[in-house]
């Protein structure tokens, strides 16, 4: 009887799905929007990474508003678990002390944190030359604090520097947008900043200085968000 | 072609992470197909911007700025996958949390404990 009811579901999306796939055909060419930004963001941002320069200069107000997401969801899942945190604790009837990593984990965490973390700083500063940025940067720093949790239960994360430095980051964020408003374009315009020469480490305007508020930022609330799950 | 193979991989995972949902009764399963759900999209919007013979639209050695324009992939579709990722990852963060609730007030994960909304 299930089965039928998933069957009838799912059929029909099958037909339209295989309907896409079969009558799908290549692009030959960009569209014209497509291609106006693929000109203009090495000619008018000076940044040769073309999708960095999409997100962070001419779609930055949309990033803005997802970072606003990132930090409602991690204050929300504080609201949702934190009420639950003594409760859970006391089901479990053994102290919190007790879980620890096998000497490997804790060894190999000890090499591989640095590592990670300097790792991270270089996706995030190279995502206006090449493949990287602000959010996949702040990814990797988050992987790095829950291998740090992994390794170590009883690792103290302090939630009040975490949440200060998240702050302290997007008021910046909002600074050199407003910056971009009083200076060049618009709101959150890289032109604040001299373009510098093409393809260098201090190129493209603002758009290096975002990618590292960015990653900061993002690297600062998913930790939050995992240090939460661990109550 | 290679876009083709792409998108019809993309629009499988939809399909699996429908039937999933459908069909399994714990909820981290349920939670997984959303995810891949989630990922099957990712998929099929990065493939709907490829370009015949294009490449990654970052400008370097290979991919001059003068060439830029005829030979890169559509840059937008991408920008958009990266928002969406940090999206999914969120819901998937929120669902996740309300799962441990849903435990702790019934001890059980399975969704046929959970009947009190049901219609």
């Amino acid at each position: 009887m299930q089965r039928t009811f998933i069957a009838v579901a799912l059929v029909p999306f099958a037909l339209v799905f295989a309907s896409l796939a079969v009558t799908y055909s290549e692009q030959q060419a960009l569209r014209s929007l497509a291609e106006s930004y693929v000109r203009l963001v090495p000619q008018e941002l000076g940044a040769p990474n073309v999708i960095t320069g999409i997100l962070l200069t001419y779609r930055a107000f949309d990033t803005l508003g997802e970072v606003a997401v990132l930090f409602m969801v991690a204050a929300g899942v504080g609201l949702i678990l934190n009420s639950s945190a003594p409760e859970s604790r006391s089901l479990d009837g053994q102290p919190e002390s007790q879980g620890k990593a096998s000497e490997i984990v804790q060894s190999a965490t000890q090499i591989l944190f640095p590592l990670i973390s300097i790792f991270a700083a270089y996706i995030i500063m190279n995502g206006h030359i090449s493949a990287g940025g602000g959010f996949q940067g702040g990814a990797v720093i988050a992987s790095g604090v829950l291998l740090l949790l992994l390794a170590n239960r009883d690792q103290h994360l302090s939630r009040q520097f975490l949440s200060v430095t998240e702050a302290a980051a997007g008021v910046l964020f909002v600074l050199v947008g407003v910056a971009g408003l009083i200076f060049a374009g618009g709101f959150l315009d890289n032109r604040v900043l001299p373009l510098g020469e093409f393809g260098g480490f201090f190129s493209a305007g603002a758009i290096p200085l975002l990618s590292v508020l960015l990653g900061i930022k993002v690297g600062c609330e998913l930790s939050v968000i995992l240090d939460r799950f661990r109550t | 072609m290679i876009s083709t193979t792409v998108l019809s991989t993309g629009l499988i995972l939809i399909i699996i992470g429908m039937w999933g949902m459908l069909a399994h009764r714990n909820l981290l399963r349920i939670i997984i197909s959303f995810s891949l759900i989630g990922t099957g999209t990712h998929i099929v919007i990065v493939a709907i911007g490829y370009v015949r013979g294009g490449t990654a639209a970052i400008i370097d050695r290979a991919l001059t700025v003068s060439e830029a324009p005829a030979r890169a992939v559509d840059p937008i579709p991408s920008a958009l996958v990266v928002t969406a990722i940090v999206i999914g990852l969120a819901v998937t963060a929120v669902m996740l949390a309300y799962a441990i609730k849903l435990y702790q007030s019934k001890k059980t994960l399975s969704i046929d404990a959970f009947t009190e909304s049901k219609w």
